[in-house]
This record gives C-alpha cells, structure tokens and sequence, in this order.
C-alpha cells in the first residue's frame, strides 16, 4: 500500500491523497447535486409561468455576457495567486488572490444590479409595432392600452417588474442565481481572509499552499456552475427554440 | 512551529461534562450518539403507542384528529431521521477506525461538530411540540398541506429547519467517513479486504452525500414559499404540487437504503463471527450493495404510482422496481450461504441477525408485491404499506441495530450484557413485533387508510385494530428490557475480553474498552477477516484484556487534541436554526446565531489540531 507524505501535510494517508483535498471533492460533488436539483427546478417550470415577465423580457445578454466575463477573469487570476504562492513571491500572491476576490465583487455587483432593474423592469410597446412585430406576452398585455388616454407620443409603458413572487420564473430563476451568488459571497470572504492572514507570520506559506488550494478548487467549482447557468438560463431563455 | 496562537487555552478536560462537550475521540461520540439516538428511539416508541391506544377500538377520542396528525408525522420524521440514522452513525464512529485499524476518523474536530449538530437538529425538532403544535403534514411532507395557507403555525417550519440542520449533520459526517474508508486504511487493508460492515458503510455516505442536497433544494423551496411567499407549489401561480413529491422521493427512495445498508453490513459480520466462516460471497455481498446503492436512483416514483404519472414512466419504475430485488436477494441467500455449514452459536446477537434477515425478506417480498402498479394501486396509503415498511424498518433496521448493540456492546463498555435476559428480550421483541404489524397487513388488504386517527365499528377493523395493539404494548416492554439489560451490564456485568465472540476484525484484536489511542502499533493486514486468520496464523497468544491503560507503551503516539469550536458552531446553528422557525424582528436571533457560528468557524480554522508539546516547542 502506497504511503506517501503530502506537501505541507505530515500524516501519511493510505492513498497518498491530501485528507482535507479529498473531502473537498466529495463537498463539490455533493454541491453539484445542490446545484443539479435547483437547475432542473427551473427547468421544470420553465414556459410555466402563468403570467409575465418571462425570459426574454428582462434578460440582457450583453450586460450578462460582461459580468460572465468579469467571473471567468477571476479564476485565471486565482491561478495566478496560487503559481506566485508555490514560487513564494508573497507579493504577487497577493495582487492576484486580492484581484480575485475584487473581480467577484464585481461580479455580484452586476447581479445586485440586473436584480434591481429585473425587479423594476419598464415595458414600453409603440402602439404601431402592434400586430406588425412579434411581440412578447407582457408587451401584448401592456400594448392593450393603446388607444386609451395612456398612449403618449403613440406609445404606452408600465412597470412590470420580476419578483421572487411574481411568477414561476422569478421563484426559480431568483433562487438559483441567488444561491449561486451566496456562493461566490462565501468564496469571497474565504479569499479576503487568506488575504489578510497571509500578513501574518506564518499565516499563509508556501509549505502550506494547500489552503489556497481549497479555496481556489472551490473558486473554479462556482465558476463553472456559472458557466452552466449562463448557458442554461441566460441563453437558452432569450434564444427561440429552447 | 505554529506561530498562530488563539488567545482561549485548549481544553484539557480529563473527566466530567466539559470532557464530554469537547471530545473528538471517535469513541466517545459513537456512544454519544448511541445514547442520544437510542432516546430519541424511545421517545418516536411511545408516539407510536399513543397511536396505538387511540386505535385499539373503534371510534375511541384519546386523542384528538390533530394530535393524530401531529404524532404520525413526527413519529417518522423522529424514527427515520433521529433514530435509525443516527444510531447507524454511532456504529460508524465507534467501529469503522476500529475495523481499518485507524486511531481516528480523518477529521476528529468535525466529527463532534457532526454530533453536536445532530442534537441541534433533534432539539429543534422536538422542542415543536411545546411551541404551538407539531408538524403534522406526514413524514414525506406532501405539498400542498404544507402550504401556509393550510399550515399556518410554525409546526412546519420547525421540521424543514431540523431536516436542514439534519442534513448538515449528516453531510459533514459523511464527507468524513468518506474521507477516513479511503484514506487511513491499515498498510495491507485494501478496499476487497475491508470488513462488509465499512463496505456497507462506505456505500452508504456515498448515498448521503448524493442524495441529501436534493431534500435541501426541496426544503429551502418550501421554506421560501411559506416564508417569502414564493411560488414554488404554488397551484395559482402555475406551480405543481407533483414537483415536491419527485423531489421528496429522489431523495427518499435513496434515502431507504441509507437506513438499510448499514444494517445488512451489521448483520454480515455478525452472521459470519458467530457462522465461525468467512462470508460466503464476499464480492457478491459488495457488488450486490454497490447495486443497490446505484438502482435506488432509478426507482423514485414507485412512491407516485396513483398520482398519474401516465403508462410508460409506470411501467419503467415497475420494471426497474422489481430489478432491484435482485441484489437484495443475493444478500439474502450469502447469508444463508455463511450459516450452511457452520457451527452456529445462537447468541443474543445472532438471534436478532437471523430476525433481521426473515423479518427483512418479508418486508422485501410485500415491497415487491408493490411494484406492480395495479397491486399497488389497491395498498397506496393503506396499512399493507404501513406494515411493509414496519418490516423494513423495524423487522429490518432496527432488528439490525439491536444486534449490533448486543454484538459490539461488550468492546464498548469492557462488560458483558446478560445474556439470558438477551434472548428473552429476543424473543419478545420477535413475537411483539409480528402480532404488531402482521395483522396490518390484513387491515391494509381489508382497504384501512393510514393516517386515520379513528374508525367506524362497522367496518371489520376492530379485532386486528386490538391486536396490533397489544402487540406494541409487549414490543415497548421488551425496548425496555433492551434498556435494562444494558444499562445494568454497563454498570455491573462480567468483565469481557477483548475478543469474546472469537472475532474476524481487527477491533476484536484489541482490549475492551478500546483505549484512546486504540491501536498500540498499527496493524499490517495480509488477509481479509485478518484478525481471525492472525490467531490461527500465529502460536495462539494471549488476547489483551480489558482495563489495560496501556500508558506506558502509548507516551509517543499523538492523538487529535479536544476543541471547544465545534460544540460552539453547532450552537449558532441552535440559534440560527430557532431564529428561522420563529422569526422575531428580521430575522435578528438567525443573524445571531450566524456571527456565533462565524466565530466558531473561524476559531476552528486558525486553531491547529494539535498544539505543539512543551518539548517539542523548546525544539523549534
């Protein structure tokens, strides 16, 4: 039986894997099924809405695909924070692990935001596109009081905005994404406490990179369910056919 | 070494409450949760006899339709969640370091933290009774009688918080029996020389780990529609009450073989040790659980077969539900397989071992009967399923549970149990518990709902209604002579030896109790039942015997050190769980409870596992 001694860990395990890296797989893998069960809630009730908003009338690909970016950045850095660690130069460690938890900052930023506008979403119908545009089921809703006095300069508007309560889109798509943001929350203040331990003695070393390991396996592990709900949220919802 | 220090000294408690709150000796936290679950037990016992007296005659008003409710939605919840479960936990954290011939589990600290938040989940589950009504929506918690609109009060929302704060437990457990079967095996014990006990269990966490996330999904759903009026099952807004029930049973179907596999791994050794052969089928018994672990993903909606799920989804789980009786077959005829030929020694344990396995193939074979859907069709929600799942569950588990206690009882306590007063105690319960719940099987037929808290004179229930009656009586007096029986042995019984059942495994090569440090040197392991195989390879020497301190020959081996951290971050979860059950201000008592918890986390975190020793600190 193989008995090897892991870097930065003294006890010999029976396989030669890391105890603490190994539980932190089996963690992933439990979460994949948090994830799993909450992406295919939404996609049970996706189209099941009984009323507006749906999809395609809040999400903004273009600003999604930003903050999309912005999280995929935050890893490539988080690599960066580890490579500078194992070569023990302190001081880029802590650029880049200081980089990634500001890019996930920014990240949730963007989410606070799009829930903030989702939540006072503005529907505005030119009475002439009626019956000459496709129109959405909301837009069709608000575009009914064209000819009444609330059509102004030949268009009518009104707030139609995306709550948890508002509808079966909002329940799921606010709870998924708000889970996965409580994640990136959590792997932020696991960053920025490496971060100011690594000030102390002896906080954060090269002999003991397997701390920053952990957080960083977490890191990409949130990245990629990103990834998965971009595709599965965000673009198959704004995309007809799916 | 350790330049980080916390400024609170670590606990050096030798004795007495506060070594008991802060222990991570794996030992101590197998009878901690032993004790604590076998309580529980007892107390989802006398639900379960409060039942049986309102129903011993027809149209009887003991107690009330809502207390009804109230005690068959928390007698499952307690007996599946707080009994069988946690008492499967005490046997993995007592016995599987033992059996690999390890000193700890992988992660000592969280092992308390595992225990301590299992009580949590427990308080906050049974304190409901006192705080305005009980759950009362049945075990499985169908939407939408859960919704706030039926359920107003808290009784609810104290159940989905418990789960939750179960399911933590249960996790962090699991990740670290996962992490220890793996990784902290003896030199020489490889994964087909395991003992089918640490197989069973191995299996077993793989299941919790998979299959507990989705019952949080479920639950934080629930929790969001009552709370934050959500929409989730919420039939006005397009939602489908359908979803919570695949969601339930995605979990709760794997969720059955996480309360059976630990019993079939019991009852494999004890059958083997007291067969005095090797199991016979070895790999068929681990490939035959690894199936069934895998299959119990592919038959959920044997649970929905009425709610119309339309011919072909029926026809798979049928097919699918009837494929799995397959491997639990195999089981059953490898144990019969150890017994042929064996000298058989019909001990209390093996009394309740050979129990389980006929008690379990009935309730198999009514399990069976089940699958297919025009059968079922007639049994759903009738007593034929309350008393097949009695037979799993109690005839099954339980059954399993007691002799593992009876068989690992005297390697805990260094004492023999009385072993006269055992088989007694044996019989009782096997003849209690068929006059329980065999007649339910005819009430079931004669098309009796479960659920109902009386009955008409007129409908032909009254006989076996009285029967099963006073069959739960005799079966609460033999759990007390199960209670009696131990806690005199534990105080005053014979002295055992380290090995008194000529044991196979490696905890059996050690003295009774095990001391702290439980293995003096490390075991190399050359076969599979080593221990059996070492007494025979070697001139027979004198086994250890118990109360050895051993202290002498253990000054250099360093254990894990005790911590108050994760008692005190399962308290935040005490609090925080309490704070989202009964909401004051916004949530103030749960954002208490977090910062505890927080704190706790973070203790935990910069505090080492073990503190430098004076010499050693000298050194560096």
């Amino acid at each position: 039986m193989a008995q090897a001694t892991v870097h930065g860990e003294h006890e010999p395990t029976t396989t030669g894997l890391n105890h603490r890296k190994m539980l932190m797989w089996a963690f992933l893998g439990s979460d994949c099924m948090f994830f799993g069960t909450l992406i295919a809630t939404y996609l049970v009730y996706k189209n099941r809405s009984i009323a507006g908003p749906m999809p395609e009338d809040v999400f903004s690909i273009p600003v999604t695909t930003v903050s999309t970016f912005v999280l995929l950045m935050s890893s490539m850095s988080m690599v960066l924070a580890y490579a500078a660690l194992t070569r023990n130069s302190m001081k880029t460690f802590r650029i880049w692990l200081a980089s990634t938890a500001i890019l996930g900052m920014t990240f949730v930023g963007f989410q606070v935001f799009e829930f903030t506008v989702f939540a006072n979403h503005e529907v505005v119908v030119k009475c002439a596109d009626v019956g000459v545009v496709e129109l959405t089921s909301v837009e069709r809703k608000v575009a009914e009081k064209c000819g009444t006095a609330d059509e102004h300069d030949g268009k009518v508007e009104e707030t139609v905005g995306l709550t948890p309560r508002t509808n079966l889109f909002g329940s799921t798509f606010f709870t998924l994404t708000g889970f996965h943001g409580a994640h990136v929350s959590l792997g932020i203040v696991w960053l920025l406490s490496l971060f100011f331990l690594s000030f102390k003695k002896g906080g954060v070393t090269p002999e003991k990179n397997l701390d920053v390991d952990l957080a960083a396996l977490y890191w990409h592990f949130v990245d990629i369910v990103w990834i998965v709900i971009f595709t599965v949220v965000y673009l198959f919802g704004v995309f007809p056919g799916f | 070494m350790t330049t980080l220090t916390f400024p609170i000294p670590r606990p050096t408690h030798p004795t007495g409450i506060w070594n008991w709150l802060t222990t991570i000796d794996h030992k101590k936290i197998g009878v901690l949760y032993g004790v604590t679950a076998f309580i529980l037990f007892l107390s989802g016992g006398v639900e379960a006899l409060l039942m049986r007296i309102q129903l011993s005659g027809p149209g009887r008003e003991i107690i009330s339709a809502e207390i009804f409710n109230q005690l068959f939605t928390m007698h499952g919840t307690t007996m599946i969640f707080l009994a069988i479960m946690p008492l499967s936990a005490a046997f993995f954290n007592y016995v599987i370091p033992l059996q690999i011939g390890a000193r700890d589990v992988a992660f000592p600290r969280l092992n308390a933290f595992s225990y301590w938040t299992f009580l949590a989940g427990a308080i906050i589950l049974k304190i409901s009774w006192f705080t305005g009504g009980a759950t009362n929506a049945g075990w499985f918690g169908y939407a939408p009688l859960t919704s706030v609109q039926q359920n107003p009060g808290t009784g609810i929302d104290s159940w989905i918080i418990s789960l939750q704060v179960l399911g933590i437990a249960s996790l962090a457990a699991s990740f670290n029996f996962l992490v220890t079967i793996i990784n902290m095996r003896a030199p020489g014990m490889s994964f087909m020389r395991l003992p089918l006990f640490t197989w069973m269990t191995f299996i077993t966490n793989i299941l919790i780990v998979l299959a507990f996330p989705v019952i949080t999904v479920a639950l934080i759903e629930l929790y969001f529609d009552r709370s934050f009026a959500m929409n989730f099952f919420n039939v006005a807004k397009g939602g489908d009450p359908v979803l919570w029930q695949h969601l339930f049973w995605v979990f709760g179907h794997p969720e059955v073989y996480i309360l059976i596999l630990p019993a079939m791994g019991i009852v494999s050794e004890i059958i083997s040790t007291f067969s005095k052969k090797p199991l016979f089928g070895y790999p068929a018994m681990v490939l035959a659980g690894a199936i069934i672990a895998f299959m119990g993903w592919m038959v959920w909606s044997h649970h929905m077969f009425t709610v119309g799920l339309g011919p072909i989804p029926i026809t798979v789980f049928t097919i699918t539900t009837m494929a799995i009786a397959v491997p639990t077959g195999i089981k059953v005829f490898n144990w019969m397989g150890t017994m042929w030929n064996g000298s058989i020694d019909f001990k209390t344990p093996m009394l309740f071992a050979l129990g389980f396995v006929a008690m379990f193939t009935i309730g198999g074979i009514s399990g069976v009967m089940h699958s297919m859907a025009s059968s079922d069709a007639q049994q759903q929600d009738t007593y034929f399923i309350v008393a097949h799942i009695h037979y799993v569950l109690f005839g099954g588990a339980i059954f399993a549970i007691l002799a593992g206690i009876y068989y690992w009882f005297p390697k805990i306590t260094g004492r023999m149990y009385n072993e006269a007063l055992g088989k007694i105690t044996f019989w009782l319960t096997f003849i209690a518990f068929n006059i329980t719940f065999f007649p339910q099987h005819f009430l079931g037929m004669d098309g009796m709902p479960r659920r109902i808290y009386t009955y008409d004179p007129s409908m032909g229930w009254n006989l076996w209604n009285g029967v099963s009656t006073l069959g739960s009586i005799m079966l609460a007096i033999a759990m007390l002579m199960v209670v009696h029986n131990l806690a005199r042995s534990w105080r005053k019984g014979e002295p055992a030896s380290g090995d008194p059942w000529d044991g196979r495994t490696l905890e059996w090569s050690i003295a009774s109790p095990p001391p702290e440090y439980n293995f003096v040197e490390i075991p190399t392991v050359y076969d599979r039942d080593d221990w059996w195989a070492r007494k025979r390879r070697e001139v027979r020497r004198a086994v250890p015997v118990g109360g050895g301190s051993g202290d002498d020959e253990a000054h250099d081996i360093h254990l894990p050190q005790p911590s108050y951290w994760p008692f005190v971050v399962a308290c935040g979860l005490l609090i925080g769980g309490f704070g989202l059950v009964y909401p004051v201000g916004v949530y103030a008592i749960s954002i208490i409870g977090t910062l505890i918890g927080m704190i706790g986390v973070y203790a935990w975190s910069l505090e080492p596992v073990n503190e430098p020793e004076d010499g050693e600190s000298s050194a560096h």
